[in-house]
């Protein structure tokens, strides 16, 4: 049975193509997803991501079942709505899921998991939770809905329909949050451009969407998202990395925290395998479109795309890829497409930030 | 959906037109760059080519995915449209506009065992 979000109607009224995302019946579109991800880069753009889960952890042991739960090490959280990525691994190292946890206050945290992997996360939470006997209360908020605003004007057109936050929101730094009555908004996003990603009460959505859509807001569907976050060099799970792939493999070591004395799910495991792959950009040099599982070409062995598809910020083909470990930034390699060797070069795994193409 | 009545269809998508001069003209349907989304990439056949009927001919991929473009029918390619290559997006803007590759039939009667209009629209609602 697909799941449908609280602003399904809204996205059928709206004209969106429809497609099964996750077991989740969301938007790809509402008419070209070229234009939605132009209208991100330079004006402003808002998604319903209500179909990721909003998590809350709290309890007195909220911090130490964190701390043995997931890769990034949540003693990095000091001040009250500050946010952090993370990779949760299994005991084999392989990701289960890449998540955000915002520290709200002491023994109180909140995260926010993937759809697609949301039952199978809070399953694996729990079973976690009675190994470790811990005090921790973990409630999947299912009551709530998630809009994304992206863009260099989404902040303005947040403050335009809800004066009331932006005294709260205008000094918040990138990957804070803060509570503005019913509203958790946080400064975090998946598409490289400033913005809010504002967590509400779902009886309160379709206003709130309305409210932004009167405003000049574009409606983004998930077809943009993807090029934004591949733009952006943001992984996405299921595609990028899994339950088979080291968070090392995956771009991800630098969410990984193996200094600390501290121990969590995975930790031998990495130990024991180290990075075995880096994780880099192609720019396609020749014409077509890079995708997931072509073969990479290189001097130093073969690697394999991961995600892969046409910028429409930089008007070529950008992929992510796994290569082997002494190919080198600046390398052309070669990319084999339908039998073609096609030629790419290699580059820093962040294409677009803020607008401005970065290769 | 826009389904002209003049042009015969296949089930995978394609239209074809039949010229004054017994040559067939092919592209993809309104309802295909519909389903495809925004084309980024297309790649055409060489002239001269042969091909058999269902034979990949032609791909064309949106944002999304690549998708191959088949011959209706048997023939040989006399002609393509290098303007599509360079402006993929002139297919979603009018389908039945941007054709893609010209045939010569390996055998003129082949055509009339393609879709009509109406036949195609019950096939493309499906």
């Amino acid at each position: 049975m697909t799941q449908k979000t609280v602003l399904n109607e809204t996205h059928r009224r709206l004209g969106a193509r429809m497609v099964d995302f996750g077991g989740w019946d969301m938007p790809l579109h509402y008419g070209s997803q070229i234009e939605e991800h132009h209208a991100v880069r330079r004006d402003c753009g808002m998604f319903d991501v209500s179909h990721m889960c909003a998590v809350d952890i709290a309890g007195a042991d909220a911090k130490a079942f964190l701390l043995r739960l997931i890769a990034n090490n949540v003693d990095k959280l000091k001040e009250p709505g500050k946010a952090l990525y993370s990779a949760m691994l299994n005991e084999s190292g392989g990701v289960v899921d890449d998540l955000i946890v915002y520290f709200v206050a002491d023994g109180q945290y909140r995260m926010v998991i993937n759809a697609g992997t949301a039952e199978k996360d809070l399953a694996w939470m729990a079973a976690r939770l009675a190994d470790w006997q811990l005090d921790v209360a973990v409630v999947a908020r299912r009551d709530l809905a998630i809009i994304a605003l992206q863009g260099p004007n989404a902040k303005a057109r947040v403050w335009q329909v809800r004066p009331d936050a932006r005294a709260a929101t205008e000094a918040l730094k990138p990957f804070y949050s803060v509570s503005v009555g019913d509203c958790f908004i946080a400064t975090t996003g998946y598409t490289g451009e400033t913005g809010f990603e504002i967590t509400l009460p779902a009886s309160q959505a379709e206003t709130f969407w309305q409210q932004l859509l009167d405003a000049g807001v574009a409606p983004i569907g998930l077809g943009a998202r993807d090029t934004l976050r591949l733009e952006a060099g943001m992984n996405l799970y299921g595609q990028d990395m899994d339950e088979s792939v080291s968070p090392l493999d995956a771009g991800l070591a630098w969410t990984v925290d193996l200094d600390s004395p501290r121990d969590f799910v995975g930790k031998p495991a990495l130990l024991a395998q180290p990075q075995q792959k880096q994780f880099l950009g192609l720019v396609l040099l020749d014409k077509g479109v890079l995708r997931a599982h072509q073969k990479v070409v290189t001097a130093q062995g073969d690697g394999e795309i991961t995600s892969g598809s046409f910028s429409p910020s930089l008007q070529q083909s950008v992929a992510l890829a796994r290569l082997p470990l002494a190919t080198a930034i600046g390398d052309t390699v070669q990319v084999d497409i339908r039998g073609k060797l096609l030629a790419a070069k290699v580059v820093k795994p962040c294409f677009v930030r803020n607008g401005k193409a970065l290769v | 959906m826009n389904i002209p009545a003049n042009l015969k269809y296949t089930k995978s998508h394609e239209w074809v037109r039949v010229e004054s001069d017994g040559t067939v003209t092919v592209g993809i349907t309104d309802h295909a760059q519909e389903l495809l989304g925004d084309l980024v990439f297309v790649e055409l056949p060489d002239i001269g080519k042969t091909l058999a009927a269902e034979q990949e001919a032609a791909i064309v991929e949106s944002v999304k995915a690549a998708s191959d473009v088949y011959a209706p029918i048997a023939g040989t390619v006399i002609e393509v449209n290098g303007a599509v290559p360079d402006a993929p997006e002139s297919v979603n803007q009018d389908a039945y506009a941007a054709w893609l590759f010209k045939l010569k039939p390996a055998n003129a009667a082949d055509v009339d065992a393609l879709l009509d209009a109406a036949a195609y629209a019950a096939c493309a609602d499906e």
